[in-house]
């Protein structure tokens, strides 16, 4: 890339079997506004495996759309949709370039930034323009959220991964327009054999209701109560490491440090104490019920409601009432 | 052979460390240092494959940049099967962010020059960013996957190795040649605590060390440390606390269960799909 001449915000837009995810909108809304300070376009950047709807990231407030089509994109091999991007990225010649936090964007990120010599800020939860050199700062969370720090990235592109759900998504505007530009594939195959072997139907991130059991469970086949509300509502079960950690449940369900971040509007912490790690996963959930017999357990201090109680008892007494409620 | 490097990190115990609110640092004497917990599966995992392969079939080297006293940690790594260790120490390498890190370590590497697999943790608990690893694999312009959740195969005939990495909600077979690298999950293995004769034997072992005259052909000294990170951290703020109603039932719990109800209805979670 030009680094000299480099101008505008450059979103990547991680697509799978056809559909963007969603914190790409989030990204866009979030460039919208610091276009408003740099006066620069924004674009997205779009691998796909399939025909896309590119108009969709123009409504949400692209300027410009690069894609790239191959069906090679359906396997996450990071090296060859580095090539790709790099080639976006150099037709773009962005000055800011945003990626989602996601499994796959943290992987990737990485060794782009190290493709186009630049730094690159983990996991943040906000972007600012600093007004004197309008350069990007970078905010993200260190030592369990304790603190924020601001960095700034010496160099160009200035470059991020950022949270899914930080940012509410940008609202879609049928009228607008834009351009959408084709660029061909990179040459040669992939290298790393890759073939999908097992998919899970939900994603524990994406839930709006989680109900999550800790070590308050006897056995495994007592999340079953869990399941029950979760279904009730129509959201998921989450767990503590703990438990996934003797086997009640599979990883995907794990919340915490080692496990997925989630932000759903209501979570409910059954019979989970609420150690540190369990709790930089769940901490920013809107709404936060806890459920558990110690009423000295850490969960009380992040919940909104706490009922100090038995979670066999509680839990389906609360089903009943829900029942009685629909 | 199969020489296998494992990249460790010595950090701050997390769950101890204090923090100061008001004057918004780490304390870090407050908290002993150990072994980053992630790197400890990526030590197992080589272990492991050696184990399968044979005592004399596989060398593991344990590589760490970080200062003097992070010899510690890599005492442990050998306690813990590794059969050398090297720390990169230097007032040159202090202060780097990931990019220089990255640098460093692949440089290390390169030094090394014999190297079929290396192996990280996914991330470290301290930093949090998970990107040294990748980062190293670009530098080294080799293949890696990341999120590695098992080890199915390692074919030593034909130099290549099958893994499970944890991707999209779902699982990927994924077939590497060598040299690659990885970074794993902790729910690769569950780390075995070494003996006490591991121990003894790991705290007399000699750590080779290298100081930046050790890379100085490969790397100028602006390249690295605060000088050669591009990113620079500007100002660091005391997170705000997130509200909370904070509302406890202790008696009985069919009024909170009244209440959980009505706040279902009031957001409109409740039926009427």
């Amino acid at each position: 890339m030009d680094k000299e001449k480099a101008s505008g915000i450059l979103v990547f837009a991680e697509e799978r079997k056809g559909d963007v995810h969603n914190v790409a909108y989030e990204l866009l809304n979030k460039a919208q506004e610091l276009k408003e300070d740099l006066d620069c376009e924004v674009a997205s950047a779009v691998l796909s495996s399939q025909k896309l709807d590119y108009s969709e990231l123009i409504y949400r407030g692209a300027d410009k759309v690069y894609c790239i089509e191959d069906e090679k994109f359906a396997s996450p091999e990071e090296n060859y949709y580095k090539k790709n991007l790099l080639k976006i990225t150099n037709a773009f010649n962005p000055e800011i370039l945003l990626l989602g936090a996601t499994g796959f964007g943290r992987s990737l990120a990485p060794r782009l930034a190290i493709a186009l010599e630049t730094g690159l800020t983990a996991d943040c939860v906000d972007l600012q323009i600093d007004e004197e050199s309008n350069k990007l700062i970078q905010i993200r969370p260190a030592f369990s959220g304790n603190i924020l720090a601001h960095i700034k990235t010496e160099g160009l592109p200035q470059m991020a991964t950022i949270r899914y759900k930080e940012f509410t998504e940008a609202p879609r505007d049928t009228s607008r327009s834009g351009e959408i530009i084709k660029l061909e594939p990179t040459e040669g195959e992939i290298e790393v054999g890759i073939e999908k072997i097992e998919e899970r139907a939900k994603d524990i991130t994406e839930a709006k209701i989680i109900i999550a059991g800790g070590q308050g469970l006897k056995q495994p086949q007592d999340l079953d109560i869990l399941q029950d509300l979760a279904d009730k509502l129509g959201g998921m079960v989450g767990a503590s490491r703990d438990i996934v950690d003797e086997g009640y449940i599979s990883h995907a369900h794990q919340v915490g440090y080692s496990g997925a971040r989630v932000k759903p509007k209501i979570y409910i912490a059954c019979g989970i104490s609420g150690a540190t790690q369990h709790i930089v996963g769940m901490k920013e959930a809107d709404i936060i019920i806890a459920i558990n017999k110690d009423p000295s357990a850490p969960i009380f201090n992040v919940a909104d409601y706490g009922i100090v109680g038995d979670l066999y008892e509680v839990v389906p007494d609360l089903i009943a009432k829900i029942e009685d409620c629909m | 052979m199969l020489d296998i490097i494992v990249l460790v990190k010595q950090v701050p115990d997390v769950k101890k460390v204090k923090f100061d609110r008001e004057r918004g640092v780490i304390d870090r004497k407050s908290a002993p240092n150990e072994l980053n917990p992630f790197d400890l599966n990526a030590l197992e995992a080589a272990v492991q494959i050696k184990e399968e392969l044979g005592e004399d079939a596989a060398k593991i080297t344990a590589l760490s940049m970080g200062p003097d006293m992070a010899e510690d940690s890599l005492k442990e790594a050998l306690a813990r099967g590794a059969d050398e260790a090297i720390l990169l120490s230097a007032r040159e390498f202090a202060g780097s962010d990931t990019w220089a890190t990255s640098l460093v370590l692949s440089t290390a590497i390169k030094k090394l020059a014999d190297y079929d697999l290396i192996l990280a943790g996914e991330k470290t608990v301290d930093g949090d960013t998970g990107q040294v690893g990748p980062q190293i694999a670009e530098f080294l312009d080799i293949f890696h996957a990341a999120y590695v959740s098992e080890i199915k195969k390692l074919d030593n005939d034909n130099h290549n190795i099958q893994v499970i990495s944890e991707l999209w909600q779902s699982s990927f077979l994924k077939t590497l040649d060598f040299p690659c690298l990885l970074t794993v999950t902790k729910e690769i293995n569950d780390p075995r605590l070494p003996s006490i004769k591991d121990k003894v034997q790991a705290r007399k072992a000699e750590i080779t060390k290298w100081d930046y005259s050790a890379l100085s052909d490969y790397i100028a000294a602006e390249e690295i440390g605060i000088k050669g990170s591009p990113t620079r951290i500007k100002n660091i703020e005391v997170a705000p606390a997130i509200e909370r109603e904070g509302e406890v039932w202790r008696d009985g719990y069919e009024k909170a269960n009244e209440k959980i109800c009505e706040l279902l209805q009031e957001k409109q979670l409740l039926g009427g799909e």
